[in-house]
């Protein structure tokens, strides 16, 4: 009876939606015309940065990424105090076996590429597909692989808090240092360069470093939380 | 340059028919199963849909990627009009940045819901809510 009133419901409710969406013309109609085509053109001439998406998410709308890096941080805590558990009561990783030799072997092997891929990805957010976020996600599945692989490798959560809150205090005083020197948050201080160059965008490249970084350690810190769960 | 093979309506908005029907098998399942876990990966699955969507919104047929590579460039000077005769065959990149964001909230939504679930685990020994009752009235 349940499930005949959900799928009805959902029924009217999807024939609406592509009623709605059918009269957008595809491929062809944008919602976003003027705000596209400023973005698209400043992005080049004015930041001198290639990748226009990242330089909507670091510059043109930096608050907002501050806001987005401050509710990662918001789920890892809340994450790590739900399941908060004393020090005595620890319980066991739910991981209890270690991998095969092949596994482990393999794993420590692929383990420094995958970080190198991870921060690649991050260094060259402005000029390739990728970024802060893209690049953090791939050095934390670098330690999870580990984590899976080793029955006792352990992250330090100390280690892990330190870097996170030294990126994001860089985050906030670059922003701050541009509030002060230009008259607005994230106000860009340094030179643009030439396009297409690794040294260029000014504080894009430095904003999503810090971002990868505290991305990567908040991800492995959720793991790890995740990980040790077991009673 | 139209790449368009069939002029069907059904083709051309296949993306969108495809993000309809992923929102909506995301939202069955938060609605109908009966365990947490299933909940949690329906709303999951109803995040992706939404994400598919508003990408799909801002496709541009036969578009290039919003990157000014130099493979793109091939050598051009950088002036204005190149900059905007470029940027004319470019798809938007506005939803792109919005998804980069949803995708994180998304996360941080699934993690914290996911948290909640393992201590409801703990605390009931099960996972059906139909068997946790104690704040039904």
């Amino acid at each position: 009876m349940k499930k005949v009133l959900v799928i009805s419901l959902l029924a009217v409710f999807g024939g609406y939606l592509l009623k709605v969406l059918f009269q957008i013309d595809f491929g062809h109609q944008f919602f976003t015309n003027g705000v596209k085509d400023l973005y698209l053109v400043a992005s080049p001439e004015k930041l001198k940065v290639a990748n226009v998406v990242t330089a909507i998410v670091v510059n043109f709308r930096g608050f907002d990424t501050l806001g987005e890096v401050t509710v990662l941080f918001l789920a890892t805590t809340a994450m790590a105090s739900i399941l908060y558990k004393g020090r005595h009561q620890l319980g066991e990783r739910a991981v209890l076996f270690s991998g095969s030799s092949i596994v482990t072997t393999g794993s420590k092997l692929l383990f420094p590429a995958i970080i190198l891929l991870g921060v690649y990805v991050f260094i060259h957010g402005h000029l390739t597909p990728g970024g802060g976020f893209q690049g953090g996600v791939i050095v934390a599945t670098g330690f999870l692989l580990m984590l899976m692989a080793y029955k006792d490798y352990s992250v330090s959560h100390i280690v892990l808090s330190v870097v996170e809150s030294l990126a994001g205090i860089t985050f906030a005083s670059l922003g701050l240092v541009g509030l002060i020197n230009g008259g607005s948050f994230l106000n860009d201080f340094m030179g643009n360069g030439t396009l297409n160059a690794l040294f260029s965008g000014g504080l894009i490249p430095i904003i999503y470093i810090t971002v990868g970084f505290k991305v990567g350690a908040e991800l492995t810190g959720l793991i790890y939380t995740a990980l040790n769960e077991k009673d | 340059m139209d790449f368009r093979l069939f002029d069907l309506k059904i083709v051309e908005y296949s993306f969108f028919i495809t993000s309809v029907v992923v929102i909506l098998i995301g939202l069955y399942g938060a609605l109908v199963k009966r365990s947490l876990i299933k909940v949690v990966i329906g709303l999951s699955v109803f995040d992706s849909g939404v994400n598919l969507l508003l990408i799909s919104v801002g496709y541009l047929t036969s578009g290039t990627a919003p990157i000014y590579s130099p493979g793109l460039l091939k050598g051009m000077p950088l002036t204005l009009e190149n900059i905007k005769k470029l940027s004319e065959g470019m798809v938007d990149p506005v939803p792109q940045a919005l998804v980069l964001t949803a995708i994180v909230i998304g996360f941080g939504v699934t993690a914290v819901a996911l948290s909640l679930v393992i201590r409801l685990y703990r605390h009931h020994k099960t996972l059906n809510i139909d068997e946790i009752k104690n704040l039904k009235w």
